[in-house]
């Protein structure tokens, strides 16, 4: 009886333990299916980045540990595409255990050499002459200071060879929190006066547009006083550098880009 | 009760109303025995010169210059019966005082107006009285809310009641504070609900008789919603009505298994009054938790429905529910709008929705019955509305782990924000939101008392533009009579004038006026930050104003 009191006891403990180990890998399981419906849209199904930074990294700058991943997660981050979220609190703490498990893998690699890719952007590659860097270059593209935070290189080489393929996908409701300015929109006018003018929207709403032209200036209209109006959709004033840069100048500009995490 | 902290400050003495000046003029003339008698009308009968007695709300539309009650009259119509501002002359609409609230942040509120005095409640919990004239606060009253009561959404306030000479405010920790209106001084202050297991309140109450009425919100943290009944003079509650029936009440059976304990239901938008008919009718919101049903089977009464109650008893006369077993978070908390009109050669008293589901619902008032439903946006969850109004629901239009596209989104076809009905046009004005399909998606979700429980949530598509869309809707049938599109999707709702005009707020900060037969635009106003809430109209010294939130500062028009 004793016996069968200590066997029934060992077999239960077992029985816990195994179920614990159960509960752990169905956590895991749990963690990435909810990261695929959730993050991988964004940053890449395996962390690799896209639309949003690398988590496939050991250290990520804005979450220094869980309990910054977590709000990040929860609150999503002001000025960003990264929205908030309405998963409960232990969903929340499965993302955060699978992103952090995302790190222990391999980070995506770039061969370049960002220094090299620095002088590139600056010169054959002209830039500056519609992004700039911590204020240096035009503001007629998107600001690229922080472009390394918010963009894996996979996602910056595609962007760099089609720019079409990608034009950035703002989305209104989060339009209040996000630095893209009504997605760089390319648009086209034809004003009251006859006078045909083409930019990047900057601002738009019921009743007026606003465009900054290549060269900097910036127009403002009632759009009821406009004749013509056209938004050209999937349409990107960034020519294509798959013919302008080599394949080795591609991977340098790409490190540089990866390199560049805002003013410190 | 918990006990309440607050301040009051009287910043400048109160105008006294018209009526009580010339009450008390001729006093010094006359006879002793005419002044105790005098005395002690004023000392006994303070009810007969209270300033907004029922009497004065039921007959709301015969007095335009004030705006007495959250929608402007008990029937939900957010019109105002004023013409001074109209097609004509609205170009020449100008800023006329500016109110700036000290709490930052987007203030949703609609005020009341009685004899020239503006009564606003601002965030969290401060209450204002301002000169009508000016802008000038002559009192506030400040009231401390708990850090850890939580909502889904922001710490909103949507305005007060007013009955004889009494105030009434809703609090985001669930209770309802009575105050004097001369004053600002708290009468009464009772519980309605434990903020901790996730109820707030975020309504104006609807004041009627002797009666406050009140909901709740926290449809997100599975609450077991109900609308609450209290005596004006006391705050004594004098009925419930549980939106979801506990066992053995009728309803209890659409619940799975102890689901109906948790089962949601929320009341957070006010209702509407028909005083013939001494029916309340008040929407409710989903059931709990939002986005998964598995363990919630059946139609879930009475989440997503119109309650038509006795006003005196709370019983319920009918329900019609919108969404039976709603997966999607659609409420039914939009403004129920009463009218009456001529249908198939009848005539009924009708009452009228815009569901946040997309459809357009005609009822008959008296009896609940289904006389209508029209979409009034995309949506591709049903096939349409049965015989009896029930929707005929598409295939594999459920929310899963995956995620299932559909249109409307989360946010609906409209929300929370007023739609308007006018009685010179009868057409039915409503701001929806189109082009927003949303990724529906399914959770698992415990419960714990005062938490999120919400099963899932609705993901945006990248690459979509929504946008917002003022619709003017034959009331009778929902037809569509014109639309003006707004730039993108807006949280304000709108009043219609007799001047022939709809205003409306956009996300932009413009403050706009539409032709109420054409849907022209013929006036706008940059107010510099977020429309989110509901305008109104009023007079200040014979002359027509209209009002309006934009971020935390309320905004005064009139003609120059």
């Amino acid at each position: 009886m004793k016996l069968l009191k200590g066997l029934s006891l060992l077999v239960g403990s077992a029985l816990t333990l195994f179920s614990l180990a159960l509960s752990s890998a169905n956590n895991k399981a749990q963690g990435e299916k909810l990261y695929q419906v959730h993050c991988a849209a964004c940053h890449g199904p395996n962390g690799e980045g896209g639309l949003g930074p690398t988590l496939a990294a050991p250290q990520l700058t804005r979450a220094s540990d869980d309990e910054a991943l977590f709000k990040i997660i929860k609150d999503g981050i002001a000025g960003t595409e990264m929205p908030s979220s309405r998963l409960e609190v232990e969903a929340i703490k499965e993302l955060v255990r699978w992103v952090r498990n995302l790190g222990q893998r391999p980070v995506e690699k770039i061969g370049g050499d960002a220094t090299r890719g620095g002088k590139l952007y600056f010169t054959k590659g002209d830039c500056a002459s519609c992004h700039a860097i911590n204020g240096r270059g035009s503001a007629f593209g998107p600001d690229l200071s922080d472009i390394g935070l918010r963009r894996g290189a996979t996602h910056l080489r595609a962007s760099l060879i089609e720019p079409e393929a990608d034009v950035p996908k703002s989305f209104l409701m989060f339009r209040p929190g996000t630095a893209l300015p009504e997605n760089f929109l390319q648009v086209r006018v034809v004003t009251a006066d006859g006078k045909r003018i083409k930019g990047v929207r900057i601002n738009e709403d019921t009743f007026t547009i606003h465009l900054r032209e290549l060269s900097g200036r910036v127009h403002s209209f009632f759009k009821s006083e406009l004749k013509e109006l056209h938004k050209d959709w999937g349409k990107s004033p960034m020519p294509s550098y798959r013919s302008v840069f080599t394949g080795e100048e591609m991977e340098d500009v790409v490190a540089f880009l990866v390199s560049l995490r805002g003013e410190r | 009760m918990k006990k309440v902290f607050f301040t009051t400050e009287t910043r400048r003495q109160h105008r006294v109303s018209p009526r009580k000046q010339n009450l008390c003029v001729p006093l010094r003339n006359l006879s002793v025995s005419v002044v105790k008698a005098a005395v002690f009308l004023l000392l006994f009968l303070p009810a007969v010169f209270a300033q907004a007695p029922y009497q004065r709300i039921v007959n709301a539309h015969k007095e335009p210059g004030n705006w007495l009650t959250y929608s402007g009259n008990y029937q939900g119509h957010r019109h105002s019966s004023l013409s001074q501002i109209n097609t004509t002359n609205v170009a020449r609409l100008k800023p006329l005082w500016v109110y700036q609230m000290r709490d930052p942040g987007k203030v949703e509120t609609t005020p009341l107006v009685v004899d020239g005095t503006l009564y606003i409640s601002e965030k969290p919990h401060v209450v204002t009285a301002l000169d009508g004239r000016t802008g000038r606060p002559l009192w506030t009253y400040r009231r401390t809310t708990p850090p850890n009561a939580r909502g889904c959404c922001g710490i909103p306030n949507r305005g007060l009641a007013i009955l004889d000479d009494t105030l009434y405010l809703t609090t985001f920790d669930s209770h309802l504070v009575a105050l004097d209106m001369h004053t600002g001084k708290p009468r009464w202050d009772v519980l309605v609900a434990d903020y901790k297991l996730g109820y707030t309140m975020t309504a104006a109450p609807l004041a009627l008789k002797d009666k406050i009425i009140v909901g709740v919100a926290g449809g997100e943290y599975g609450i077991r919603g109900f609308l609450d009944a209290y005596d004006a003079k006391t705050g004594k509650r004098l009925w419930r009505f549980w939106t979801v029936p506990g066992p053995g009440e009728p309803g209890n059976e659409t619940w799975e298994g102890d689901s109906w304990k948790t089962g949601g239901a929320p009341t957070w938008v006010t209702g509407s009054y028909d005083p013939a008919l001494n029916l309340i009718y008040w929407g409710t919101g989903n059931p709990a938790p939002d986005w998964n049903g598995d363990d919630r089977e059946g139609d879930n009464l009475y989440s997503d429905c119109l309650l038509a109650l006795d006003a005196d008893t709370g019983k319920r006369r009918w329900h019609f529910q919108f969404t039976p077993h709603d997966l999607y978070d659609w409420d039914a908390n939009q403004v129920p709008v009463l009218f009456d009109a001529v249908v198939n050669d009848k005539p009924r008293k009708l009452i009228a929705q815009a569901n946040r589901n997309a459809f357009y619902y005609v009822l008959d008032r008296v009896t609940g019955e289904f006389l209508s439903g029209t979409p009034y946006i995309k949506q591709t969850w049903a096939k349409g509305l049965d015989a009896k109004g029930r929707p005929i629901k598409l295939p594999n239009t459920e929310p899963t782990t995956e995620g299932t596209l559909l249109y409307p989104g989360l946010g609906g076809a409209t929300n929370w924000y007023s739609p308007t009905y006018s009685p010179q046009t009868k057409l039915f004005y409503v701001l929806a939101r189109e082009n927003h399909p949303q990724v529906f998606y399914k959770a698992n979700t415990p419960y714990h008392a005062g938490d999120l429980f919400e099963g899932g949530g609705a993901r945006d598509l990248a690459g979509v533009e929504p946008f917002g869309v003022v619709k003017a809707l034959e009331a009778t049938t929902g037809q569509q009579r014109w639309e003006f599109k707004l730039h993108a999707p807006a949280m304000a709702g709108l009043l219609s004038t007799a001047g022939g005009l709809v205003f409306g707020g956009s996300p932009e900060g413009y403050f706009y006026a539409l032709d109420a037969t054409t849907g022209k635009p013929l006036w706008q106003f940059m107010a510099g930050a977020q429309i989110v809430t509901n305008p109104v109209s009023y007079l200040v010294n014979g002359k027509q104003h209209v009002a309006i939130t934009a971020g935390p500062a309320l905004f005064v028009f009139a003609l120059d």
